[in-house]
């Protein structure tokens, strides 16, 4: 009975000073590379934005963009469009990595990218694609 | 004294499980995609979407 009071509490114990270290603050997102970034995205936003509204491009499941329907361009921005989506997917990536290294933890990149993923889809306008297990969705 | 081993291991082993499962501040990062979409986007702090509809053009008719 004895030996059985010491290990439960001894778990406790554990348990309890495993979830002290976990008690972590804020994400720092104000580093310069950070910025950098937002604004380059920011910037980007008004000539992709048309895109997302036609269906053109969609919200992946990995947090980055991608071509559902190249006809929906108009024929004229029609050469323009991968570059610019592998311009904007080249900064999220980068963003991803950034915030996880800027905070100490290259090993969160991934799942920042999820996190990422499931907020870009949650603000996204009504009659934006998004990518989901079974395929494209609007939302 | 082979119990204290087995003890031990476990000491050293739970929070090790633990610690993975909630190190990631799934909360903060969340908070801060918002901070960040919302600056990107240029929303409005903790805006939903505009209910807005997707402009003059049908778009949706698939080709095939």
């Amino acid at each position: 009975m004895k030996k059985l009071i010491t290990i439960v509490s001894m778990l406790a114990a554990t348990l309890l000073s495993s979830s002290w270290v976990s008690a972590a603050a804020d994400l720092e997102v104000n580093t310069p590379a950070i910025s950098a970034i937002k604004n380059s995205m920011q910037a980007r936003h008004n000539q992709l934005s048309p895109h997302y509204s036609s269906g053109a491009i969609g919200l992946t499941t990995d947090g980055l963009v991608a071509v559902r329907d190249a006809t929906a361009v108009p024929l004229k921005e029609r050469g323009g469009i991968n570059s610019l989506v592998a311009a904007e997917n080249s900064d999220r990536n980068a963003l991803y990595k950034e915030i996880a290294a800027g905070n100490g933890h290259p090993e969160w990149a991934d799942e920042i990218r999820s996190t990422f993923a499931g907020r870009w889809v949650d603000k996204a306008q009504n009659g934006w694609y998004y990518q989901s297990a079974g395929g494209w969705v609007k939302k | 004294m082979k119990k204290i081993g087995i003890i031990g291991v476990l000491v050293l082993l739970i929070p090790a499980c633990v610690t993975i499962n909630i190190y990631f501040p799934a909360a903060a990062a969340e908070k801060a995609a918002d901070k960040i979409i919302d600056e990107v986007w240029q929303l409005k702090p903790g805006e939903e979407p505009p209910a807005k509809p997707s402009g003059s053009k049908p778009a949706d008719a698939p080709a095939r």
